[in-house]
């Protein structure tokens, strides 16, 4: 939690290539995130922005060029919503996968407020519509203390007053010595500067 | 906690639980229709019948550890997740044989006593299904590792972990035959347990690699 100019280095790429398809999507990408950076990946449909996200996340280890670093793992939120049909919103975060640690009970319902499912924490998440289960999931951004955030089109399927609660949040986190990657195709509004990255530009035909 | 969270999902489906105890019933009730209800024939073969049924419900289940969990991107959680991935993987698996592998040992009694098995070797049969269907499920965890990326694995899955499992079948069956015979069923319940415990130790290392690979992919 720095409040230098330069904030703290939590992840690193280095000559960074991938080939899909006998496609290049992109190479030799050399960028480093440090601790109070906002970035935004661009591009078109399949110009790679999850492919890089999954990397980042080390979730792809293999088949790319070039290297990685982080400082500490990451908090990923993939196209999938991870959420358990089964288990009610409460259970869902409760029982994170990937929560090494217990959140106590308020926390969860304050940051189930924060997504609006105030009334929702106990129904099954099956009975949940597309857009409040991805918010069920995002609602874990609300708990977590992972510094490096890495949101895959975290806006989809979520309405108006969603987004702006959502971007509130980033920016919130960025302010506060986090880093956030980010893939949207829609302009973020939020008083922080934005390091944009488009992928179209890398991509070779 | 992630061992409860795969029981209480495993609760909330009952059929799941449900389908390999009505199938090991269903088998076991075919066997006397199809060899003729002699009660010494089939006390001669309920050893290894018993075996069979309980190994193939393990092989039917497998499949299932992590599919749903890959489908809707729990496990790309899991692997991020700073807990280490061979505890995640060993409850998945724990859960995996509470549900069938002991449920199935609780309840063999019933179906011994339906294939007319000697009521000496009712108790060594329990353990041995404990013990055998615990290294059954660790096993079969590796092959559900490598195949989950894949939409059918089913049959790869089948190829690819019943070469493991012939070394329980065989100990398990002959642990209950010696019980059978009166000969002591210990060193051969020792030797199930020795699998469990190579199991418990290397079986989770290679589902987790496996489960690397196949998210990879």
């Amino acid at each position: 939690m720095t409040d230098s100019a330069v904030g703290e280095l939590l992840a690193e790429v280095t000559d960074l290539g991938l080939v899909r398809g006998g496609r290049v999507l992109f190479e030799s990408l050399s960028f480093a995130i440090r601790a109070g950076e906002l970035w935004q990946l661009g591009g078109g449909n399949g110009a790679g922005k999850t492919s890089l996200l999954r990397i980042l996340a080390g979730l792809s280890r293999y088949g790319f060029d070039g290297w990685v670093s982080r400082a500490e793992v990451p908090l990923y939120v993939g196209h999938q919503a991870a959420v358990k049909g089964l288990l009610s919103a409460r259970e869902n975060l409760s029982w994170h996968v990937s929560g090494g640690c217990v959140f106590p009970d308020e926390q969860i319902e304050q940051a189930l407020q924060r997504v609006g499912l105030c009334g929702f924490e106990d129904t099954p998440s099956h009975a949940l519509s597309a857009g409040q289960q991805r918010r069920v999931n995002l609602a874990r951004l609300f708990l977590s203390d992972t510094r490096l955030w890495l949101l895959d089109e975290p806006f989809t399927a979520i309405d108006a007053d969603g987004v702006s609660e959502l971007q509130d949040r980033i920016a919130a986190h960025v302010a506060h010595g986090g880093a956030v990657v980010v893939t949207s195709h829609q302009p973020l509004h939020v008083d922080h500067a934005v390091h944009h990255l488009s992928l179209d530009g890398a991509r070779i035909p | 906690m992630l061992l409860r969270r795969q029981l209480s999902l495993a609760i909330r489906r009952p059929i799941e639980i449900g389908n390999p105890l009505v199938f090991f019933a269903i088998v076991v009730a075919m066997f006397p229709l199809g060899i003729g209800p002699a009660s010494e024939q089939l006390a001669m073969i309920a050893p290894g019948a018993i075996w069979i049924i309980a190994l193939l419900s393990s092989l039917l289940t497998s499949d299932s550890v992590f599919r749903s969990d890959f489908d809707d991107g729990s496990l790309e959680q899991l692997l991020l997740a700073p807990q280490p991935l061979y505890l995640s993987v060993l409850a998945y698996l724990c859960a995996h044989w509470i549900v069938t592998g002991l449920l199935l040992a609780l309840v063999s009694p019933v179906f011994a006593l339906m294939l007319n098995l000697p009521a000496a070797a009712v108790g060594t049969l329990v353990v041995s299904l404990a013990l055998g269907t615990a290294v059954l499920s660790l096993v079969g965890g590796i092959g559900a590792a490598l195949t989950v990326g894949l939409k059918r694995g089913g049959m790869l899955i089948s190829l690819l972990i019943l070469p493991l499992y012939i070394p329980v079948l065989i100990f398990g069956t002959a642990a209950v035959q010696a019980a059978v015979s009166g000969s002591p069923a210990g060193p051969f319940l020792a030797l199930l347990g020795a699998m469990l415990s190579l199991a418990i130790a290397l079986g989770p290392l290679a589902t987790a690699a496996g489960l690397r690979i196949s998210i990879d992919a």
